[in-house]
């Protein structure tokens, strides 16, 4: 149901106000739900309609026992399309409304000029329909066991995506095996002059490159690709429903993806303009008191735990100030003085504009890695923790600024998943599958990694292998094949071995 | 929108809940063995962990990984156990819990009996009537206002004026009179309904060790369900014995810790004694359940036992089960119960958690 009355008139007031301050964005579209509905959406993805799936049952009977219990209620919900969505919950008061209609302006804004949104397709609504309609008549045509055992299994790799695909020419233009010359063509010189025009150990360094190139065409795929399931559906052995079927879960998968490349960011932006339509503007005297429980709630500080919404509304509001006082650049930077570093204000007034500017540019990694200061995280009592095995606790490791900013980085790296890449398809010279894992530190969940592994086989239908590393083991190889039984792993270079070799690497770089 | 969305919905939650029911049932011997579910178990819900519903990713291990938080504490303060799975991506989302679903007691007694392949139990003979349930179906001249029947009132006047010559046709009035008036009123269908008793005994004489105990615990608790879930109502009676018996409460029956001496026909005269004075083989369905490490006192007691069986016991019951665990030394009293031949008799030996699975099936397979 559309909101009508004193709501629409709201949305109105406070859309006017949003755009008089600069923010842009497409018309919103705001749907009264009840708690129900809203659970449901919200198990959905916020899209009414998605293809039949058992993880969305799961996921709404998680969510409705969650709420039963009062664990849990959603404010709202808003889905990056054109128009854009948002659902309202009925039974929210009108302050809380005020709050989400500000709160969904700041997203609307964000999906709009971010960047990394620019090549999402905004008729997704529509799109996730038809990936519905499509699925179910699959289902209708080969079986609902068959077609869900297929889905499980592209759906265990949906996060083997490449993304910043979207936005990057990754494929050389192919060119013909026959039409690269095999002999290094020399320079036309006469003879005398030949052994300076064509050095002959240029041409051997020459030779040497084309022969490695053609060596390197020969291999399959020519260069790891990043995008697994892009390579499946490419050149795994398929039915064409089973293609299409893949082909679905990767669309949707990237459909997904920037939201979560600029969670904090997003969040941030939505609380950063929340905060001052509410305050500034909206608030009546009588609903200050609601207004107030419910913005702590949003941005409240969990011990062990980053809030996103208070990261990125924190750091918006410091970039903001920053700018305003013209702390950055390198004379800010070199005052060693913090006392002179504190009061410092050049009155600048770049605040806003630069908020404006990292919305539109940044994620989330990039955003931290800027904006991320050594004094913001001092005053905001950041800090690592670990894993402590001698008493199965979590424990704060470090308040270190560089280790603090480090592994926020390394989370928000592909989205805090591993990175794997099709190295060989045709391993051994056997058609079978070769992945590699880029090994950063942390050993991969060996449970998962197996059930990935033998959906991996359902797919490609020949032997599959990912090489990884273990803490305790060294560089190990994964195989899962026809044979079936459990995933097999053969220790392929011992910790020592691995060290010794990734320290010539790095020797020789 | 909503009403085909919330169709679909449902649809998908069913489908979840066939695959929770599909892996219970898959790791059934696991859940009848290790005993998880016991104690979570409410009303008519038991609430089941499942670990493994999820789709597998490939995914940083929890433990090495860590994170980065917010607040007070120095280096070394403590923030939670780790037994959880850490948090992944900027730590927003709450640690990846073991999931918990509920399934009713009826559910579960159901895929027990299809993977055990248990027969449904044949009551008795006789039934135990219980009561009734009342409907409004009936007629009466008398009753309240509130239960005038107006079509049945109506239709007496009209006889009573046909048949005085009072009722015109070309004037078709009907007025009511006093004794036209009728009122609806109930009957009671009387509901027959089986009922049953549960004899659990148990030996607790010095030997029997918490273990034994535990052991005793899980296989009553699936035979229990398995015969809730043929039998409207369900009486479980609990006795003790060392040297002597004594009736006591579930929770004693557990827990209680006695030494001494084993005489386990005084669990059995206890038994017989508790049948004739309060339950009528003709309106019961009695099981009778008998769990000892297999040590009695003497082959004098032996024989007394094995006489209360045929003459007392056996006679009246549906099934007698005796479950031996280990332990014991010397002359079981396994053999004596091999010695009676009788197919209302089970004994089965329940040497470890792994055997209950099995020992279940022996009891329960004959339908009895």
């Amino acid at each position: 149901m559309l909101i009508t009355g004193e709501l629409a008139a709201l949305q109105k007031e406070i859309e006017k106000i949003a755009r008089d301050y600069g923010l842009t964005f497409p018309e919103v579209r705001y749907e009264m739900v009840d708690y129900k509905t809203v659970n449901l959406l919200a198990a959905y993805d916020g899209f009414p309609i998605r293809y039949p799936h058992w993880r969305f049952g799961m996921e709404y009977e998680r969510l409705s026992k969650s709420y039963a219990y009062g664990l849990h209620r959603i404010y709202e919900m808003v889905i990056n399309t054109e128009p854009i969505y948002a659902y309202l919950l009925q039974s929210n008061l009108m302050v809380d409304q005020k709050l989400v209609m500000a709160h969904v302006c700041g997203h609307a804004d964000f999906f709009a000029n971010n960047l990394w949104f620019a090549h999402t397709n905004r008729k997704m609504l529509d799109e996730v329909a038809n990936h519905a309609a499509r699925i179910r008549n699959y289902m209708d045509r080969f079986g609902q066991e068959t077609v869900e055992n297929f889905l499980d299994a592209c759906l265990s790799l949906d996060n083997l995506i490449d993304i910043h695909a979207p936005g990057v020419q990754r494929r050389a233009i192919v060119v013909k095996e026959d039409e690269t010359p095999q002999i290094v063509k020399k320079m036309k010189a006469k003879d005398y002059m030949d052994s300076y025009i064509n050095p002959p150990e240029f041409l051997a360094e020459q030779q040497r490159r084309l022969t490695a190139e053609r060596e390197q065409m020969k291999k399959f795929p020519a260069e790891s690709e990043r995008d697994v399931l892009l390579f499946l559906q490419e050149y795994a052995p398929l039915e064409n429903w089973q293609r299409d079927v893949l082909g679905i879960v990767r669309e949707e998968a990237y459909y997904f993806a920037p939201q979560r490349q600029t969670k904090i960011m997003n969040e941030g932006w939505a609380v950063f303009w929340h905060t001052r339509l509410m305050t500034n503007h909206l608030l009546q005297s009588s609903e200050l008191i609601d207004y107030a429980e419910h913005h702590s709630g949003t941005v409240a500080a969990h011990p062990g735990r980053l809030n996103p919404y208070r990261l990125g509304y924190e750091l918006f509001l410091d970039i903001e100030d920053r700018w305003n006082r013209g702390a950055f650049g390198p004379e800010y930077d070199n005052c060693t003085d913090r006392v002179a570093r504190s009061q410092w204000d050049k009155k600048l007034g770049q605040g806003m504009e630069k908020v404006f500017s990292v919305r539109r540019i940044y994620n989330d990694v990039g955003f931290i890695d800027a904006f991320l200061t050594e004094e913001f995280a001092r005053k905001h009592k950041l800090f690592v923790f670990e894993y402590n095995e001698h008493i199965n606790e979590y424990e704060i490791s470090s308040r270190d600024f560089q280790a603090v900013k480090q592994k926020l980085l390394f989370q928000l790296t592909n989205f805090g998943q591993p990175i794997v890449d099709v190295v060989d398809a045709n391993y051994e010279n056997r058609g079978e599958l070769y992945l590699r894992h880029h090994y950063e530190g942390i050993d991969l969940d060996r449970p998962y990694l197996e059930a990935t592994l033998i959906n991996l086989y359902t797919i490609w239908n020949r032997p599959v292998h990912l090489e990884t590393v273990l803490e305790d083991k060294g560089m190990v190889v994964f195989r899962y094949g026809p044979e079936g039984g459990s995933v097999q792993a053969a220790q392929v270079m011992d910790g020592r071995a691995l060290l010794e070799r990734l320290g010539q690497l790095v020797k020789y770089a | 929108m909503s009403q085909t969305t919330a169709h679909r919905i449902d649809q998908d939650a069913k489908r979840f809940r066939q695959i929770v029911q599909g892996h219970v049932r898959q790791n059934l011997r696991k859940y009848v063995s290790n005993g998880e579910l016991i104690g979570r178990q409410g009303k008519d819900l038991v609430s089941i962990p499942i670990p493994q519903i999820d789709l597998p990713r490939l995914r940083f291990g929890g433990k090495q990984a860590g994170g980065v938080g917010q607040g007070d504490g120095d280096v070394g303060t403590p923030l939670g156990p780790g037994d959880q799975d850490g948090s992944q991506g900027a730590g927003d989302q709450p640690g990846a819990h073991i999931l918990e679903v509920e399934m009713s007691l009826e559910e579960l007694a159901e895929i027990l009996g299809e993977e055990l392949a248990l027969p449904r139990i044949e009551p008795k003979g006789k039934k135990n009537v219980e009561g009734g349930k009342v409907r409004y179906t009936g007629i009466r001249r008398v009753g309240p206002e509130s239960l005038r029947s107006f079509r049945r009132t109506y239709r007496a006047a009209l006889k009573r004026q046909m048949s005085a010559g009072l009722y015109n046709p070309d004037r078709p009035v009907v007025i009511p009179i006093r004794d036209d008036v009728r009122y609806r009123s109930w009957n009671v269908y009387p509901q027959p309904q089986n009922s049953a008793v549960i004899f659990y005994m148990m030996d607790v004489s010095g030997s029997m060790t918490r273990q034994k105990k535990e052991l005793v615990r899980l296989t009553a608790f699936w035979i229990d369900t398995w015969l809730r879930h043929n039998y409207k109502s369900l009486t479980v009676r609990y006795i003790v014995h060392d040297a002597a018996a004594k009736e006591v409460d579930q929770h004693t029956f557990y827990h209680l810790r006695e030494s001494g001496g084993t005489k386990i026909s005084s669990a059995y005269h206890l038994c017989s004694r508790l049948i004739a004075e309060e339950y009528d083989p003709a309106e019961w369905n009695m099981y009778a359940f008998h769990f000892s490490d297999g040590e009695n006192f003497g082959g004098q007691d032996d024989k007394l036992c094995a006489e209360l069986l045929e003459e007392r016991l056996l006679p009246v019951m549906n099934l007698f089960g005796y479950g031996q665990v280990p332990g014991g030394y010397g002359r079981m009293f396994m053999e004596t119960i091999t010695q009676i031949e009788d197919e209302k008799l089970v004994g089965v030996k329940i040497s470890d958690r792994d055997a209950i699975f099995d020992a279940i099936k022996e009891f329960l397979g004959k339908g009895l």
